[in-house]
């Protein structure tokens, strides 16, 4: 016999709206709490990552001369042309880059990882960056029309580069509706492996015109300026708006493609365009910086284990902690052997190489959502 | 009490209105025809049974009623208007889907994934509105999941997960409402709840049609029973007019025998007794 009471004993009694409020709603400091600490802590990491470099500038003065800057700041420090010309000319724009930089490629790879529902797919990985390398490179060593738009193509260039690279890794991993796992990131390998070899050939063979693209094999803020910076940031902010638009039907797209057409979503055209915007963010990260690995595979999954895969946080979180990272990697490759320089996509290699064969091991690649 | 029944249409159907009606519906698929002239019809306050063998061509019925397999010939209409003048998102407010084997992240919770089914009433820079909040913790309710709807998905035993979808499915408040063998694998308590659900479910008004491989399920159960054989509803009505001996054995076999309950007289289909079996 069962028994009726203890059965009924285990329903509690709890109403529909107390559900609700319970599963659901998420007090407003515990929404913006994260995201105000995360931030918080790219200023730090931010104000932390001028007072670094070879000019032997005391970081209190590296600081006020920026913040003298400012309008109705007076802070009258006196010091040399040359400091202030290192604080606000290299190391300001060099930082601000390795944000942009390090934000976009987080956020791309997260962008990706939503699409594709695979925790592997990041630009490096899925030949996205070595595609926009190639890009960039052909728009170096072309006579493009450069006049006053100077750096203006270069993105562009990347952009074309980037997205034959990730419809490439997409069709060829598509078997019917389902896109598997492991054969996109070894399409994406195959692909950044045929980008690469000819970028080189490029390099090899392009003269003095391909000179600055040596430096961005391995990835590298040398190069940063106001004017890269200046003409980057849009393409980045447009691509980051229209990604992050589609946050919530990022989240219905973790579900099966039959289940998200059946809530009304039209899946294909969601893929096409939250994958350009991210594409145009990578993209425009590569032709800034050149080939920066594994940034868009660490940062989306630490962000998903402190604060969950809802794509409306972890977006905007994966940005900030993504840009942080970056600047820290940055100063991490100016200092490492200083006054000689590490390539910064060496230091991120090094951390996000070992943090892929651990997502490979430790979570099978196909069960992995 | 805010929240309206999770299963009032949201758009009226005039009750005289089939919310299915399916027409010579003939469907290709990699060159084979798996629908052949498929006639079904289904009204509000209607719970239908759809029967057959394997490879019948039932899952592909319900894909077609949901415009996601393109018709060879025939016409579906969802709530008197053809599947071609509504609009996707229209669509999935009429019609909701729990399919056989549906994947969601095994870290979701289960108050997310129910959260889902507010899509298609939800603009693409929409939030979530309190009307959302409570109609998807009225879906769980129903569904019988409210207990468990801040645990993962991934720590849910079968029959559970199998409430969670249906709980996301009512969440979209559809008229009609589609599920696919949603008692597969379940151990027979689960099964008979998730029927007395869909019981319950079309008391309140909703249409509701489900696939089934146990045929002495779906007599118990169903109001009607559709019986699809290579492509075609071969018969459909009361349970004890279709699930007879003649009707069983053509589109199944010789290994299906129908007997009747001693008590209710409802069919049930067992394993025929022959020569190679025990006693």
């Amino acid at each position: 016999m069962i028994d009726v009471a203890e059965v009924q004993g285990s329903e509690p009694s709890v109403r529909a709206p107390e559900i609700a409020a319970g599963a659901y709603r998420r007090s407003r400091l515990a929404v913006l709490g994260p995201l105000a600490l995360a931030a918080a802590l790219l200023v730090l990491v931010l104000g932390f990552a001028l007072t670094q470099g070879a000019a032997a500038i005391p970081p209190g003065t590296a600081l006020a001369l920026l913040v003298q800057r400012l309008p109705f700041v007076h802070l009258g420090v006196s010091a040399p042309d040359t400091w202030e010309r290192i604080v606000i000319d290299v190391r300001l724009p060099r930082v601000l880059a390795a944000a942009l930089v390090g934000g976009g490629l987080a956020f791309s790879g997260a962008a990706y990882q939503g699409v594709f529902r695979n925790p592997l797919a990041e630009p490096y990985l899925l030949g996205v960056a070595a595609g926009a390398a190639f890009g960039a490179a052909i728009a170096h060593v072309l006579p493009l029309p450069t006049g006053s738009y100077g750096f203006g193509w270069v993105p562009l260039c990347a952009f074309g580069g980037a997205a034959v690279a990730v419809l490439g890794a997409y069709l060829v991993a598509r078997a019917g509706a389902a896109v598997s796992n492991a054969t996109l990131i070894l399409a994406g390998v195959a692909i950044s492996a045929i980008f690469g070899s000819v970028t080189s050939f490029i390099l090899l063979t392009g003269g003095q015109r391909a000179q600055p693209v040596f430096a961005f094999l391995f990835g590298s803020f040398n190069t940063a300026s106001w004017e890269r910076l200046l003409i980057g940031a849009p393409y980045v902010v447009l691509g980051a708006l229209v990604v992050g638009a589609h946050g919530r039907i990022l989240n219905v797209l973790q579900l099966d493609e039959e289940q998200a057409a059946q809530l009304g979503v039209d899946v294909t055209r969601t893929k096409l365009i939250v994958l350009a915007a991210a594409s145009l963010v990578a993209a425009t990260a590569v032709a800034i910086a050149g080939v920066i690995g594994f940034v868009g595979l660490i940062v989306p999954h630490a962000v998903r284990m402190l604060f969950g895969g809802d794509y409306r946080r972890l977006l905007p979180l994966t940005a900030l902690l993504g840009a942080s990272f970056l600047v820290l990697a940055d100063v991490l490759s100016r200092s490492l052997l200083a006054p000689q320089e590490v390539p910064v996509g060496i230091v991120t290699a090094l951390t996000g190489a070992p943090f892929f064969l651990y997502l490979l091991r430790a979570r099978r690649v196909d069960g992995l959502r | 009490m805010t929240a309206a029944p999770a299963t009032a249409a949201p758009t009226t159907v005039a009750p005289t209105v089939p919310l299915l009606a399916t027409e010579d519906v003939c469907v290709d698929l990699d060159g084979q025809r798996v629908l052949d002239g498929a006639t079904l019809t289904l009204r509000a306050g209607e719970l239908l049974g759809l029967v057959g063998p394997n490879g019948a061509g039932k899952t592909t019925l319900l894909r077609a009623a949901t415009a996601r397999v393109p018709l060879a010939s025939g016409r579906v209409e969802v709530a008197g208007r053809p599947l071609h003048a509504l609009s996707p998102r229209a669509l999935a407010r009429l019609v909701a889907v729990v399919q056989q084997l549906p994947e969601a992240p095994t870290t979701m919770a289960v108050a997310e994934l129910v959260l889902l089914g507010r899509t298609p009433h939800l603009r693409l820079l929409g939030r979530e509105s309190a009307r959302d909040y409570a109609a998807a913790g009225e879906a769980m309710r129903r569904a019988g999941c409210a207990r468990f709807a801040g645990r993962a998905l991934g720590t849910l035993s079968g029959g559970e997960r199998r409430r969670a979808f249906v709980a996301r499915a009512l969440a979209q408040e559809p008229a009609l409402l589609l599920l696919d063998e949603p008692t597969a694998n379940l151990d027979p308590q689960a099964q008979g709840e998730i029927f007395a659900l869909l019981r319950e479910l079309a008391a309140d008004g909703a249409g509701v049609l489900v696939v089934v491989h146990d045929l002495t399920l779906a007599a118990a159960y169903c109001d009607r029973i559709a019986l699809l054989h290579s492509g075609r509803i071969v018969v459909a009505g009361a349970p004890e007019a279709v699930l007879t001996a003649e009707h069983v054995r053509r589109a199944y076999g010789d290994r299906v025998e129908v007997i009747r309950h001693p008590r209710s007289g409802a069919p049930l289909v067992v394993p025929a007794v022959l020569e190679d079996a025990r006693g």
